[in-house]
């Protein structure tokens, strides 16, 4: 009986003395200003938030390094507001609370003036209270479902109007008028394929098939079987993360190809056919706002310089480009603002423009998401994508639909 | 007709594949009572060995040079395991679990910073793809592999426990281990070869999985549970019983799924092994015995 | 004797009360808003581990799928607070997103406290009690139950994100942002969950001494060491532990209630199978079959999981496998193990019949 007692008495002590030490640095405050406290330091601390560990970290991590080789980049220039910035990086785990706690405590511990981060929408979603609970503001860099405007997120992926829509509008153009939807079981597939389906319902298309496994499942042969039975002419395909590897294996080894049945896909960018491999997936189409390829000159200069600092087997693909940019966008917006206080910063992004990699790309202020030019990629032999087709412009970001006639029953 | 065909065959394949992760499982789980939680990670380091035969060797041998490297490795990993911590274990079964799942979670953090958290990949040899039509449909090349390679490990296996002495050593421990610990039999040399032969058996699951999968720091997690649940359903350390569960599980998946959707197989699947054990609570397969537990 | 323990009878009670008045007074006071709600989730898991203990430390019934009860409890919480949020005609914001038009049946009764709130303990208790019915009975036990549980916990979370409407899928129950009115973003109200959390584990651990002392305990501990011995003496050790299983979902199902309103969110990443195995360590390293050390243990692995991934952002996964496996192979008794050791004596009687003081020693040698 003894020793419980003492041990609870220690593991009691040892917890009230890391409470005290904490206390120190953490302001009992939680719903103070953020942001604003970092201006009288000589850096500027910002948090960068993406699972290192778990499921997650084999796409998150390139995009942890892409935000971080911007952060280098413009501290060697000299910073922002004169100040270096100085990057505070935590591990979400591919865990949605994890997300949340983490960002509260970049908020509350680190004070940081911004956060870049996030990768699945779960992890949006779990951050998305902290975010506005604290009046603090997130960058997030991957394409999303849409349907979502919160006023302390900035999104500098696309939304469904940029990746999804012309996708579909591709295939149209190509013939394409019989379409089976794969997706892995979550959100994102599953909004992405009703605005699909209301699409498809206006444009005479017909979706032969809709198939949704759970995320990380890797048997496809029934899935392959049933596209063999409805034949297609084309398979938009939603799957994420490892499941790509093992559809489109076991979709060759079925016997099914490129030529008789494209899949689109608009979650396999230049990182994944890697490990699809390149053999496997050749000849199939993506949607994207950026390949690596893409013939812009600031594209050469940071395609070289992630390359330099990385290795040169890396690759960069849609989401490690989005992290980088978003970067710079912030950067901008703080040097206008001439404050990291977020709602000035918030007020001064809107209209502010970038020569990314991907080409011109502008805040709209309006719903804090980014205009961007939409590209159709073809895979090719090597694994890198080539560009077959672009938006002749950047296209404004509706993240509602709400200029579509055909989507007004979605939202 | 033919889409049923196809499904049947689906049926046996994913079976087969549940079989290979399974095989070195429930041997090692039946004859020492040992839940390998690390098994998974075995799986992922035979796949990486194919990752790393490939860039030596040209794609076209490169899998059946594979195979035995990565038996050799996964099962000299699988050893090490069983000296330096399983050992210390006997008799703790439930704690072994603990301890498996904590070097699991280490391998993984190591293959994540020997090759980077993205998938690699390991390409297949050409003479693997496409496949043979029979009756409309399409069975490919690559599923076939897997099916003979099962077959052939099934069969092996199969004549080592029944023809060698090591084998029979090796049922008279899992059947009996203090008689035959007084019979003469060096059980520690038993449990060792059996947990070599168990995790060289993972490891060339690894290697064959390439062919369908990806490769990446947690694609042991993927099929971890699928396994145990058919060393459970078939009966501990029972060949017979882990190819019934396997191909079971097997056609009732590809089935499912086929009339439904992927998530309900695979829940329905679960349902049906608890239900299973409601009425075989040792699994397909049992040895009878009289002793207490 | 009986004076000997009398005294260490007092003696116990002036450590609980010197806990409940550093643990409910002190901390609070002077931690900050974060750190506290960190430590509320913390002591949310020691409730957990309290009920791990008793399935598993007394009672020798490993569940790897505690996350399946934390879950139930969690999402019958999760459910009230959305419907209270969406007020009486209106439809949580997922079920909008995903076309549902009007709030499902099964979702109805939780607009209701008097039945939400105790639904919280008793569904998990009920399919708990259900599940040990069928699988005891028929004398299913160590791995096979390990295994049987831990595919139930994968299984409820496909089923989870599956239907997506019903129960939002991957992304969980979020955005909660008030509880019978009163807004949780709120610095007071977040204190006062954490009391409320603080009050329930303390309430949890004197529910569970009180089981393990009495004459249940022991029989519970005497099914652990011998089921078949207890069979011949004419006890139902199937009874037996049904009910310490049931009790330990009720704990679960509590925990997970009660992280809802600490963390905001219920989502399927927090109750899968690894969720579920993480739960498990601090019991293993508090020490198994002590109440205190499975409480204590939990508590400090889960500090040092947030300190590690603070300052070693990818590196704290070795440092969980590292830990898992000394814990385990070398010190089975946990922490409360070690002083034992320092101090050169015999293991307690009331330690699991299991250890091996061998081990234990070159743990540390």
């Amino acid at each position: 009986m003894k020793t419980k007692k003492w041990v609870g008495v220690v593991m009691l002590l040892a917890v009230v003395a890391a409470a005290c030490g904490d206390s120190a640095n953490d302001s009992s405050s939680g719903s103070g200003q953020t942001g604003g406290a970092t201006d009288g330091g000589s850096t500027i601390k910002v948090g960068i938030l993406h699972s290192l560990s778990g499921t997650m970290a084999i796409s998150e991590v390139s995009v942890r390094d892409a935000e971080l080789l911007a952060i280098e980049e413009i501290n060697a220039k000299g910073g922002v507001l004169g100040k270096k910035i100085e990057a505070k990086v935590e591990d979400g785990a591919s865990d949605w609370p994890t997300f949340a706690e983490k960002a509260q405590k970049l908020i509350s511990v680190d004070k940081v003036a911004t956060t870049f981060g996030g990768w699945t929408s779960a992890s949006r979603k779990a951050m998305l209270p902290v975010f506005e609970k604290n009046k603090a503001l997130l960058w997030y860099p991957v394409q999303y479902e849409g349907l979502e405007t919160s006023p302390y997120i900035f999104y500098s992926g696309a939304t469904t109007n940029q990746q999804i829509i012309p996708g579909m509008d591709y295939l149209k153009a190509q013939g394409k008028t019989k379409i089976f939807l794969v997706g892995s079981d979550y959100v994102f597939p599953r909004t992405a394929n009703k605005e699909i389906k209301a699409y498809a319902a206006a444009n005479g298309i017909t979706i032969v098939g809709e198939e949704y496994t759970p995320l990380g499942h890797t048997e496809y042969s029934t899935v392959v079987n049933k596209l063999k039975d409805a034949k297609p002419d084309a398979v938009f395909n939603t799957l994420n993360g490892d499941s790509n590897v093992a559809f489109f294996k076991q979709f060759k080894s079925g016997g099914l190809t490129a030529a008789t049945m494209p899949v689109m896909s608009v979650s396999v960018a230049e990182e994944e056919t890697r490990g699809i491999g390149a053999e496997n997936i050749a000849g199939h189409l993506t949607a994207w706002n950026y390949y690596q390829t893409t013939d812009t000159p600031a594209n050469k200069t940071f395609v070289a310089a992630y390359k330099a600092k990385f290795g040169q087997n890396r690759v960069t693909d849609d989401p490690i480009e989005a992290g980088y940019v978003q970067v710079y966008l912030w950067a901008a917006a703080v040097t206008k603002a001439g404050t990291t206080e977020v709602e000035a910063v918030k007020k001064a992004a809107d209209g502010i423009t970038f020569d990314a990699p991907e080409g011109k790309v502008t805040i709209d202020g309006a719903t804090q998401h980014i205009y961007k030019t939409a590209r159709i990629g073809v895979v090719q032999p090597d694994g890198l994508i080539k560009e077959v087709s672009a938006s002749p412009t950047p296209i404004k970001p509706d993240p509602y639909l709400k200029s579509y006639p055909w989507a007004a029953g979605l939202s | 007709m033919d889409i049923y065909l196809s499904q049947v065959f689906t049926g046996l394949s994913i079976g087969s594949v549940l079989l290979l992760i399974a095989l070195g499982l429930t041997f090692t789980f039946g004859q020492m009572g040992v839940i390998n939680l690390a098994h998974g990670e075995l799986i992922m380091a035979g796949a990486y060995t194919a990752y790393m035969v490939g860039g030596v060797f040209g794609e076209s041998v490169s899998l059946l040079v594979a195979l035995p490297v990565a038996f050799a490795l996964a099962g000299t990993m699988g050893l090490v395991l069983e000296r330096v911590l399983i050992r210390r274990l006997y008799g703790r079964p439930l704690d072994t679990l603990l301890v498996t799942w904590g070097v699991s979670l280490l391998l993984q953090q190591v293959a994540r910073d020997i090759f980077g958290a993205p998938n690699v990949n390991a390409k297949a040899p050409e003479w693997l793809g496409g496949g043979v039509v029979v009756a409309g449909a399409t069975l490919p090349y690559a599923r076939l592999f897997i099916i003979a390679l099962v077959a052939l490990s099934v069969t092996g296996i199969w004549l080592y426990m029944t023809r060698l002495p090591q084998g029979r050593r090796m049922r008279a421990v899992m059947q009996n281990r203090q008689l035959a610990a007084v019979s003469g039999i060096a059980t520690q040399a038993v449990d060792q070869r059996t947990f070599f032969i168990g995790s060289g058996l993972a490891g060339m699951a690894g290697v064959a999985l390439t062919l369908l999968g990806p490769i990446g720091p947690s694609l042991g997690t993927a099929y971890i549970v699928d396994a145990f649940l058919v060393v459970v359903a078939g009966g501990l350390g029972q060949l017979r019983g882990a190819v019934f569960a396997a191909i079971g599980l097997g056609v009732i998946q590809s089935l499912v799924e086929f009339k439904t959707q992927a998530s309900l197989a695979k829940v329905l699947c679960f349902v049906a092994v608890v239900a299973l054990l409601q009425v075989r609570p040792q699994g397909l397969v049992s040895v009878r015995s009289r002793a207490l537990t | 004797m009986t004076a000997l323990l009398r005294s260490r009878r007092t003696h116990g009670r002036a450590v609980f009360l010197l806990i409940g008045f550093v643990g409910l007074v002190v901390l609070p006071a002077v931690m900050s808003e974060f750190r506290l709600g960190l430590l509320a989730k913390y002591l949310c898991f020691a409730i957990v581990a309290v009920g791990i203990d008793l399935a598993w430390g007394y009672g020798g019934m490993l569940t790897l799928g505690q996350g399946l009860f934390f879950g139930l409890g969690g999402y019958a919480m999760g459910m009230f607070l959305k419907l209270q949020e969406a007020g009486p005609d209106g439809l949580p914001d997922f079920m909008s997103y995903n076309g549902l038009e009007k709030v499902p049946a099964f979702w109805q009764p939780f607009r209701h406290a008097w039945f939400a709130l105790p639904a919280v303990l008793l569904i998990p208790m009920g399919v708990a009690a259900g599940l040990g019915a069928l699988v005891f009975r028929q004398r299913i036990r160590g791995a096979y139950f390990a295994i049987l549980t831990q595919a139930l916990a994968a299984a409820f979370v496909i089923l989870l994100i599956g239907q997506q409407g019903y129960t939002a899928g991957t992304n969980g129950l979020t955005n909660m942002k008030t509880m019978f009115g009163y807004d949780l973003n709120d610095p007071t109200n977040q204190r006062n969950v954490y009391l409320a959390v603080a009050v329930c584990l303390a309430i949890v651990y004197l529910v569970a001494r009180q089981l393990v002392h009495s004459r249940y305990g022991r029989l519970l501990i005497a099914v652990r060491d011998g089921e078949d011995r207890v069979r011949f003496l004419g006890y139902n050790p199937t009874v037996v532990k049904v009910l310490a299983f049931t009790v330990s979902a009720g704990m679960a199902g509590l925990a997970g209630a009660l992280f809802v309103p600490v963390v905001g969110i219920m989502s399927p990443a927090a109750l899968g199978i690894v969720p579920s195995l993480e739960l498990l360590i601090g019991v293993a390293v508090g020490g198994r079959a002590t109440l205190v050390g499975a409480i204590g243990g939990t508590v400090l692995v889960n500090y040092a999981k947030t300190g590690l991934s603070e300052h070693f952002a990818s590196g704290w996964l070795y440092f969980q496998g590292a830990l898992f496996i000394l814990v385990v192979a070398f010190a089975p008794k946990g922490l409360a193990g070690i002083r034992d050791v320092i101090r050169r004596r015999a293991p307690a009687p009331d330690m699991p019949m299991t250890i091996e003081p061998a081990n234990v020693l070159e743990a540390v040698g």
